[in-house]
């Protein structure tokens, strides 16, 4: 490595293999205490049925299924090791706290098949992050069961679709601007709407004119992200939103980005009818294969007869309870009530940093980002010049003439100590970088990232093929995508 | 860039060659290289019909999934099974893998598309955003 960097170095991690390839016939971690209970003959009670053979299935030791899992873990690259600039998916810190609370042991120990009576503490928690997120958002009413962002878009658009119904027509279409998550086309179509592409302007903005003219009766609702997923922050919401209302036509806003609005501005106040959000990215609960997600979903009061039952609502004696007798509602769209363990860490995030704490959170992760974007503008090309606000696209064109894509320099970052940025994505730039860093990066963490990020723009100059080969520090080296794509092998199988 | 005159073009990078009602698809020199290695083709069956500007397979890359979009309306007659196993014809020799054959319900459709030159110049543009 030309420059050395002064975050990552090479360090002796052990190999490992599958647990399957360490077992030894008659090994167990277990021992079981004598039967206390008469003896079952299973042969007679399965009959054909019973099976002495387990197949391969790995027979290894306590300590060896510890080292096993805990030397995995040592190959992971987390949050809690470093920077993780992974663009639109707001990779913030998971605050302790969080799971301080969440391991309470009535709440952990809560089971959702307690009657009401005893659960009153839960459905407090549910009733007071609804309230939460409805004075944050700015809408009038809140279902929390969507699991995910993606799941909430598909919640809000049956509701759509419920309201336009109950309006004697559902109707067709679901425009969607070109700049968009690739889950907002996906889920129109779930839902039965045909999708129509907005053209972004030359700033990667909603096209107002081109939108005037696209509406009709015909379209059902606008899947809005705002700020886009460029980062860029739609200075027009007030207008589409009355020309999406004008026509009958609703407007969905995609709350991934909320976390550059919260205490700031609210999509209730500037014409949302209908929006989900992150709890997983703006209210810092785990993301990724940790999570689970949450993805709320919040509309405005025309509405909230469609929401998802049951909904909380407090009895005239001031107790808390599930109201199942919504006849208007698309129904149940999750088991229970949602994710709750996730709705204990967001609302506890909420209440540890109280409303100036929110915004000061959004105003970091807004600085943070123009931070990096000053930082590395003219090293990398910036094709939109409209100012940013949690996020920032540049695109690979000045390092394309040594032949380098954005890909191969999110793999060498790699070896710099970090988790690549967000590739090729959002469509609406070739060769896309899409980095956010939340407001979670202290400047020294961020000066490590431009250090890294400038160091291998020179490389590119000066040796691109070895960008071309990178990673070179990691475990394994350059994957064959394209094997794996053609030839995969799925399952692991004993050597006979 | 060699892109057959005899063919016609779409803005989403099909091509379609006509002979008479029968008409052969597939997907553009320029389609392949933006979208990378392909891995798989989903193509429809053979009697199913198609309609202009809807989709009517997708094609997979190391990179992204892609919806194929039809250049006219028709109904499918034959498609090229090679490219179940050997995907990789197309990103040898995209303008030869063809994907359907059609018998095409209205040739005249055929005018609203993009003549060589006109798609050269289309994608000119594209690659220059």
């Amino acid at each position: 490595m030309k420059h050395m960097t002064r975050k990552a170095t090479r360090h002796v991690n052990q190999n490992e293999g599958l647990i399957f390839e360490k077992s030894s016939a008659g090994k167990a971690a277990w021992k079981l205490p004598p039967l206390d209970v008469p003896e079952v003959d299973t042969a007679k009670l399965l009959g054909a049925a019973e099976r002495k053979d387990l197949g391969n299935m790995p027979e290894v030791s306590e300590i060896e299924i510890i080292r096993h899992f805990t030397r995995l873990s040592t190959w992971n690259y987390a949050i809690d090791l470093g920077m993780y600039p992974l663009g639109s998916c707001t990779m913030k810190y998971n605050p302790r706290v969080n799971e301080v609370v969440a391991r309470l042991d009535g709440l952990a120990n809560g089971h959702p098949y307690q009657p009401e009576k005893i659960s009153q503490g839960a459905l407090r928690i549910l009733k007071t992050l609804s309230d939460c997120l409805i004075e944050i958002t700015g809408m009038d009413a809140i279902t929390l069961q969507p699991a995910a962002g993606a799941h909430g878009e598909l919640t809000g658009l049956l509701i759509v679709r419920a309201y336009h119904q109950a309006k004697g027509n559902p109707r067709k279409k679901v425009l969607i601007p070109d700049s968009a998550h690739g889950t907002n086309p996906a889920t129109a179509a779930m839902v039965g709407y045909s999708v129509e592409n907005l053209k972004s302007n030359p700033k990667g903005m909603v096209d107002v004119a081109a939108l005037a003219a696209q509406m009709d009766e015909d379209v059902a609702a606008l899947m809005l992200t705002n700020p886009n997923t460029l980062g860029v922050f739609e200075q027009e919401i007030n207008k589409i939103a009355e020309i999406m209302h004008a026509k009958g036509g609703l407007l969905y806003m995609d709350g991934a980005n909320m976390n550059a609005l919260v205490g700031k501005v609210r999509p209730g106040d500037f014409g949302v009818d209908v929006m989900h959000l992150n709890l997983h990215k703006t209210f810092s609960t785990p993301h990724g294969g940790g999570g689970p997600g949450s993805g709320p979903v919040a509309v405005k009061q025309t509405l909230e007869p469609f929401l998802p039952k049951p909904v909380v609502i407090t009895k005239p004696d001031g107790t808390l309870a599930f109201e199942y007798n919504r006849p208007m509602s698309v129904g149940r769209v999750r088991a229970f009530y949602g994710n709750f363990g996730m709705f204990v860490r967001a609302l506890a995030y909420i209440l540890a940093n109280g409303p100036d704490g929110l915004r000061q959170t959004t105003e970091d992760a807004v600085l943070n980002t123009n931070y990096i974007r000053k930082g590395l503008d003219g090293i990398y090309d910036l094709p939109y010049s409209t100012p940013t606000m949690h996020e920032v696209v540049f695109s690979d064109k000045l390092q394309q003439k040594k032949g380098v894509k954005t890909g191969d320099i999110a793999k060498r970052l790699i070896d710099y100590g970090f988790h690549p940025y967000t590739v090729s994505f959002p469509l609406i730039v070739h060769g896309a970088l899409m980095i956010e860093p939340t407001e979670s990066e202290s400047k020294e963490e961020m000066d490590l990232f431009i250090e890294a990020m400038k160091s291998i723009a020179e490389e590119v100059q000066e040796d691109p093929q070895m960008v071309l080969d990178a990673p070179h520090s990691t475990r394994v080296s350059r994957l064959d995508e394209v094997a794996a794509a053609r030839k995969p092998v799925l399952r692991w199988k004993p050597a006979s | 860039m060699p892109y057959p005159t005899d063919f016609r073009y779409t803005k989403e990078h099909e091509w379609i060659k006509t002979d008479g009602k029968n008409a052969t698809v597939g997907i553009t020199v320029y389609a392949q290289e933006s979208l990378g290695d392909i891995v798989f083709v989903e193509l429809p069956k053979v009697g199913s019909e198609i309609t202009a500007g809807k989709t009517f397979g997708t094609v997979e890359s190391v990179k992204a999934v892609s919806d194929l979009y039809a250049p006219a309306s028709g109904t499918v007659t034959e498609i090229n099974g090679e490219l179940a196993t050997a995907p990789e014809k197309i990103n040898k020799d995209a303008h030869s893998a063809w994907m359907i054959k059609v018998t095409l319900k209205n040739p005249a459709e055929l005018n609203s598309l993009l003549s060589a030159a006109d798609y050269e110049k289309f994608i000119a543009e594209e690659a220059g955003h």
